[in-house]
C-alpha cells in the first residue's frame, strides 16, 4: 500500500513544478488577434512593395513576421503554453495556405482559359478535316471514355477478385508474393505500361500496330494494383463478427463474401475505384504509344486508332499548326473536359455510398 | 424439433495446440444447459465446436465423436455449413447486419442463401420470429428502419430472431448477455425461459448467478494452467453444481474462492 501511494504522489508533485515556473497568466488575447496580425503583416507588407523590395522576400518575411508576431504577443499577454500553441495553429495555417496556393492556381488557370471552348460544338464535333477555328473533342472525349471504360471493366473484377482472395482465403506465401507484386506494380511507371501492351500486341499483329484495347490494357496495368489496395482495405474493416453471424446462419463462404463482405464495404469499394479510374484517366504517355492519334471518330477499340482527351490536349498545344489560337484554346477546353469528368465520377462515388453505406436511422 | 446432443471424448485442437481434452457429456433436448469455468478454460472453443465454428480459424480440427439426435456432425462429407443450419448461434456483442432492415435482419438466412419465397411467407416469418425473441411489440411500426439503430438489448434480441428464423434444433449462446445492461439481460434471461419449450439451448455466460437463474443442466470446465487444454470438470443438474458438487474445484469456483 505504501509504494502504490508514494508513486502517484511522486508524479503529482512534478507536475505542480511546470505551472509553478511558468507565471500563471489572466491575460488573453482578442478572439480576433491572428487576423489582427495577419491584417498588420500584410499592410507592412503592402508598404514594402510600393517602396521596392523584390516580392519575393516580401511574400517570405511576411510569412515568418506573421507567425513570430502572434508568437510573441500571446508569449507577452498569455504565457508560454498559449504562445506555443498559437505558433503552431499559425504554422499549421501557413502550410495549408501554401499548399491551396498551387491547387486554386491550377484550377483557375484551367478553368479562365479553358471556358472560351465551352460550346456545343466542342461536344458534338470532331478534328477531321478542321484547319485553324471551330473543331471539337468528341472524338477524343468518346477515346477517352471508351478506353478507360475498358480498362475499367477488365481491372475492377480482377482488382476485386484479387482482394478478396487475399483478405478472405489468402494464407501464406501465396498471398505474400501476390501483395508483393502488387506493391512492385504499383510503382510501375506509366510509359513502360504502355511499353508492355505495345509489346504484347505486337507479338500478334506486327509492328506500328495502334488499338483501342491496347491503350486499356495500359490503363489496366496501372489501375489493377490501385483497386487492390484500396478494396483489400476496405474487406479488411469489415468487422469479423458480421462473417461469423452468417455462417452461423448456415450460409456458405461464397454468399457470405459476396452479401455480407462486399455488400457492407460497397461504399468504400466505389470510391476506390473512382480513385483508380482518376489515377488513370489522365495518363498520356501509356496513350500516346499505344493509341496514336486521329482526327475523326473511331468507336471501335479492336481496329484502328483512337483519340483520348490528354493525348488530344497534348498534340493540340504542341503541334498547333498553322494558326496556334484556336487549337490552344481546344488544348485548356479539352484540359477542362477531363477535370470535370473526373469530378463527376468523384460525385457519383459519393452518390453510390451514400445509397449504399449502412445506416443508423 | 429440439435434439439431444451425445459428446465422446471431444479433443479440440488449434493446429499442434490442443485447446479442450477428453470432453464427455450429454446435452439434453429441450434444456437449458450452461457451461460455467474461468477464461480460457476452452467453453467457448466447445460450444463453438458444437456448430463447427471454430473451424473458420485456420488449422482447427477435433477429436472424438460429437452427435445430434444420433447424426455426427463431423462425420466425413458432412458439410459444416448444413451443421450450421441445425445448430443456430449466438454471439456475446450483438452483430445485426449494418447493411439490412430490420426485417430483412430477421429473414437473412433466407435471404443470403437466396431461397425463395412470397412476401406472405416471410412476412409471417418475421412476425413470429420477432415474437419469439420478445421484439415484435417494440419493432412492428418500424420494421423497414436499419438493425443498427436499434439499443443493444434489443439488437440481441434482434439476433436471436434472426437464429430462430431459420428454425435450428439446437441454438448456442456465447455470453449473450455480458455486452448487455441488468435490464436487457433480465429480458434476454426470460427468452431464453420461454425460448427452451422449443430449442435445445446450450449457453456459455461468465455470471454465475445467471447460470443458476437460467439452466438446468450445468457444467464446469477448467484449465490447469496456460498452455494446458481446458477439460470438463463436472456436470450435472444446476442445483446440485451449486449446492453439492462432487469436485472440490467446483465448489470453489462456484462460491468464488477459487485460485
Amino acid at each position: 500500500m505504501t509504494t502504490s501511494t508514494s508513486k502517484p504522489a511522486g508524479t503529482v508533485g512534478a507536475g505542480e513544478v511546470g505551472p509553478a515556473t511558468s507565471s500563471p497568466s489572466p491575460g488573453k488575447l482578442p478572439p480576433r488577434a491572428p487576423w489582427l496580425v495577419v491584417g498588420a503583416v500584410a499592410s507592412v507588407a503592402v508598404l514594402l512593395l510600393f517602396v521596392g523590395v523584390s516580392p519575393a522576400l516580401v511574400v517570405i518575411g511576411g510569412l515568418a513576421a506573421n507567425i513570430l508576431g502572434i508568437c510573441l504577443w500571446s508569449r507577452l499577454v498569455e504565457g508560454r503554453r498559449a504562445a506555443t500553441d498559437r505558433m503552431v495553429t499559425a504554422v499549421v495555417a501557413t502550410a495549408f495556405v501554401i499548399a491551396m496556393i498551387p491547387l486554386v492556381s491550377l484550377l483557375y488557370t484551367v478553368v479562365s482559359r479553358g471556358a472560351a471552348r465551352m460550346d456545343a460544338a466542342f461536344f458534338t464535333n470532331s478534328m477531321l478535316g478542321v484547319v485553324g477555328e471551330g473543331g471539337g473533342a468528341y472524338h477524343a472525349i468518346m477515346g477517352t471514355l471508351i478506353v478507360t471504360g475498358l480498362a475499367a471493366l477488365i481491372s475492377v473484377p480482377i482488382g476485386i477478385m484479387t482482394a478478396v482472395y487475399l483478405v478472405e482465403y489468402g494464407k501464406g506465401r501465396l498471398a505474400r508474393s501476390i501483395t508483393f507484386l502488387v506493391d512492385v506494380m504499383t510503382g510501375i511507371p506509366s510509359i513502360v505500361a504502355g511499353l508492355f501492351a505495345v509489346a504484347l500486341f505486337q507479338l500478334f499483329f506486327g509492328p506500328g500496330i495502334r488499338l483501342g484495347i491496347m491503350g486499356a490494357v495500359a490503363l489496366t496495368v496501372l489501375m489493377i494494383p490501385v483497386v487492390v489496395r484500396s478494396v483489400e482495405e476496405m474487406l479488411k474493416i469489415v468487422p469479423n463478427e458480421l462473417r461469423e453471424a452468417s455462417y452461423a446462419l448456415g450460409v456458405s463462404k461464397w454468399r457470405t463474401i459476396v452479401k455480407v463482405v462486399l455488400r457492407t464495404s460497397v461504399a468504400g469499394i466505389a470510391t476506390g475505384i473512382t480513385l483508380a479510374v482518376a489515377r488513370v484517366i489522365g495518363e498520356t504517355a501509356p496513350l500516346l504509344i499505344t493509341l496514336g492519334a486521329v482526327t475523326g471518330v473511331n468507336f471501335n477499340p479492336f481496329e484502328g486508332r483512337m483519340s483520348s482527351l490528354p493525348v488530344f490536349s497534348y498534340y493540340s498545344y504542341v503541334a498547333p499548326g498553322a494558326s496556334p489560337a484556336p487549337s490552344i484554346d481546344r488544348a485548356w477546353a479539352a484540359a477542362l473536359v477531363l477535370m470535370l469528368i473526373v469530378m463527376a465520377l468523384s460525385l457519383l462515388a459519393r452518390l453510390i455510398s451514400y445509397l449504399f453505406s449502412p445506416k443508423i436511422r | 424439433m429440439a435434439k439431444s446432443i451425445e459428446v465422446r471424448d471431444l479433443n479440440i485442437y488449434y493446429g499442434a495446440f490442443r485447446a479442450v481434452e477428453g470432453v464427455t457429456m450429454s446435452i439434453r433436448p429441450a434444456q437449458v444447459t450452461a457451461l460455467i469455468g474461468p477464461s480460457g478454460c476452452g467453453k467457448s472453443t466447445f460450444l463453438r465446436s458444437i456448430n463447427r465454428m471454430h473451424e473458420v480459424i485456420p488449422g482447427a480440427y477435433v477429436e472424438g465423436s460429437l452427435t445430434l439426435n444420433g447424426n455426427d456432425l463431423y462425420a466425413p462429407g458432412t458439410d459444416p455449413v448444413s451443421v450450421r443450419r441445425q445448430v443456430g448461434m449466438v454471439f456475446q456483442r450483438p452483430n445485426p447486419f449494418p447493411t439490412m432492415s430490420i426485417y430483412d435482419n430477421v429473414v437473412a438466412g433466407y435471404k443470403l442463401n437466396s431461397r425463395k419465397a412470397s412476401k406472405t411467407v416471410t412476412d409471417e416469418l418475421v412476425e413470429r420470429s420477432l415474437r419469439g425473441a420478445n421484439l415484435w411489440n417494440e419493432v412492428k411500426d418500424r420494421l423497414d428502419k436499419p438493425g443498427a439503430g436499434l439499443s443493444g438489448g434489443q439488437q440481441q434480441r434482434l439476433c436471436i430472431a434472426r437464429a430462430i428464423a431459420v428454425q435450428p434444433d439446437v441454438l448456442l449462446m456465447d455470453e449473450p448477455c455480458s455486452a448487455l445492461d441488468p435490464i436487457s439481460t433480465l429480458a434476454i434471461e426470460d427468452l431464453i425461459n420461454e425460448l427452451k419449450t422449443e430449442y435445445t439451448i446450450v449457453i456459455v455466460t461468465h455470471n454465475m448467478q445467471q447460470a443458476a437463474r437460467v439452466s438446468d443442466y450445468t457444467g464446469f470446465f477448467n484449465i490447469e494452467g496456460t498452455g494446458k487444454p481446458g477439460k470438463l470438470v463436472e456436470m450435472d443438474e444446476t442445483k446440485t453444481i451449486f449446492s453439492q458438487p462432487r469436485e472440490k474445484a467446483t465448489e470453489d469456483y462456484v462460491s468464488g474462492r477459487f485460485g
